[in-house]
C-alpha cells in the first residue's frame, strides 16, 4: 500500500515536472531563435539580452551558451566569452561547432598576448 | 494475381509520405546553425591616452648586412602608425642606437667607484653607467647573445628622459632587432604526384631530405615614457621563414614578409584593433 502511494507520488511529480521542463526549454529556444534573428541584423546587445535570458531559463542549453560566447566575443568581452564557451563545452563536450568557435576564439586571445615583459 | 500490387503501392505511398513529413519538419524547424561574421575588438595592451605623439626612435639592429634593419624598421613602424593609430608620428632621423650605446659605454669610467663622470647627469644615470661599464659591448651584432649587453641602454632613464624633453614628452618606441640568415637541413614532408600504369593521378605524402635557407627575425619593442624616461612595457617576437635552398629570395623581401606577421601585434599594443572572423550560431 505504502509502495503504491510512493509510486503514485513519483508518477504525479513526473507528470508535473516534465511539461515544466519542456516549457522551459521551448521558452529558451524561442529566446535563442529571436537572438539569432537580431544578431543577423547587427543588434548584438539585444542578442546578448535574449541569450542571457535563455541561459537563465535553461542553464544546460549548450547552443544558448555558445551564442552568448560569440556575442561577448563580438563585443570585446573576452573573459565572459571564454567562460561561456567553457560552460557550453561542459554541457556539450562533443559538439564540434562549439569547439571550432572556441578554437578560433583562443587563436585571437593568444595573438593578443606576446612575450610580455613589464618593467 | 492482383494481391501484391496494391501492397507495393501502399508501401511506396508510406515511404513518400514519411519523406514528405520529414521534409516538412525540416522546413518548419529551419537550419540549426548559422554562420555569422564577427569583428572582435581588441583593447590596446598599453594605456597611451597620456600621449599625443609617438617617436619611433631607432633600434639596436644586427644580423645581416643586406638590410639596414634599423632604418627599415623605423620606416615601416612609422608608416603603420600613421595610418592605423591616433598618435601623431614624429618625423626625425632614425637614431643610430648601436653607436650611441657604444659611446655611452666608452664614456663610462673603467672603475665605477672613481668620482663622478661627465656623462653622469643624475643618480639614476650613475647606476646605469656602472652597469654599462661592467660589460663590454660587442662592436657588431651577429647573433642573439650579442644583443644582451645592449639592453642596458633602455634602462638608462636619464638618457631617454633627455630625448623625451627634446621631442616634447612623446611616447618613445625603441628596442632591438635581429635579422639574420638561417639555413636548416632535414626531412620535410610534402605531397608528390604519381601516375600509375593506367594514367591515374595519385598524391602521395613523401618525406624528403631538403636543404633550406631563409631568415630569422627577432625584434624586441621597448615602450618608454618620454616624460620620465622609464620603460613602460616591452615585448619580444620571433619569426622565421625558410625556402628551398635553390630559391633565391632577396633579404629585404623576407624582412617585409616577416614584419608583416608581427605588425598587427605591434599595433595592438598601442591602438585598439578589430579582428574579423566568422563563428557559428546554434539553435
Amino acid at each position: 500500500m505504502h509502495m503504491r502511494s510512493v509510486g503514485c507520488a513519483l508518477a504525479l511529480s513526473l507528470l508535473v515536472v516534465a511539461p515544466a521542463f519542456a516549457d522551459a526549454r521551448s521558452e529558451a529556444k524561442s529566446q535563442v531563435a529571436f537572438g539569432i534573428d537580431v544578431a543577423q541584423k547587427g543588434l548584438w546587445r539585444e542578442a546578448i539580452y535574449r541569450w542571457e535570458r535563455a541561459v537563465e531559463i535553461d542553464p544546460t542549453y549548450g547552443a544558448a551558451l555558445n551564442n552568448l560566447a560569440v556575442a561577448y566575443e563580438h563585443e570585446g568581452q573576452l573573459d565572459k566569452a571564454r567562460q561561456a564557451y567553457e560552460k557550453a563545452l561542459v554541457v556539450e563536450p562533443n559538439n564540434t561547432q562549439i569547439r571550432q568557435n572556441y578554437e578560433l576564439f583562443k587563436e585571437i586571445n593568444d595573438r593578443t598576448g606576446a612575450e610580455k615583459e613589464k618593467p | 494475381m492482383t494481391g501484391p500490387v496494391p501492397r507495393r503501392k501502399s508501401r511506396s505511398r508510406i515511404v513518400a509520405m514519411s519523406a514528405a513529413a520529414v521534409a516538412a519538419t525540416m522546413m518548419a524547424c529551419g537550419p540549426v546553425s548559422y554562420e555569422i561574421p564577427i569583428e572582435t575588438p581588441i583593447q590596446p595592451k598599453l594605456d597611451v591616452t597620456a600621449f599625443q605623439r609617438v617617436l619611433i626612435a631607432g633600434f639596436v639592429a644586427g644580423g645581416t648586412d643586406d638590410v639596414d634593419t634599423n632604418q627599415e624598421t623605423v620606416r615601416l613602424l612609422r608608416s603603420q602608425l600613421r595610418s592605423k593609430s591616433s598618435l601623431r608620428v614624429i618625423d626625425a632621423d632614425a637614431m643610430p642606437l648601436l653607436e650611441i650605446a657604444q659611446e655611452q659605454s666608452r664614456s663610462a669610467p673603467p672603475d665605477p667607484q672613481d668620482g663622478p663622470s661627465p656623462a653622469r647627469e643624475s643618480g639614476a644615470a650613475q647606476n646605469t653607467d656602472r652597469t654599462t661599464a661592467a660589460v663590454a659591448l660587442p662592436p657588431r651584432i651577429k647573433e642573439e647573445k650579442d644583443l644582451e649587453p645592449y639592453e642596458r641602454l633602455f634602462a638608462n632613464t636619464s638618457y631617454w628622459k633627455r630625448i623625451g624633453e627634446e621631442y616634447q614628452n612623446p611616447l618613445i618606441v625603441t628596442g632591438t632587432v635581429l635579422f639574420m640568415p638561417q639555413s636548416r637541413s632535414g626531412f620535410v614532408s610534402r605531397d608528390v604526384e604519381q601516375y600509375d600504369s593506367f594514367g591515374r593521378r595519385r598524391v602521395i605524402p613523401t618525406r624528403t631530405y631538403m636543404e633550406r635557407k631563409g631568415f630569422m627575425l627577432r625584434p624586441k619593442f621597448v615602450f618608454i615614457d618620454g616624460r620620465s624616461g622609464a620603460t613602460m612595457y616591452s615585448e619580444s617576437y620571433r619569426e622565421e621563414v625558410l625556402y628551398n635552398a635553390q630559391q633565391s629570395t632577396p633579404a629585404l623581401s623576407s624582412y617585409f614578409e616577416l614584419m608583416d606577421r608581427l605588425v598587427p601585434n605591434f599595433l595592438s599594443t598601442l591602438s585598439s584593433q578589430k579582428i574579423r572572423g566568422t563563428r557559428v550560431l546554434l539553435k
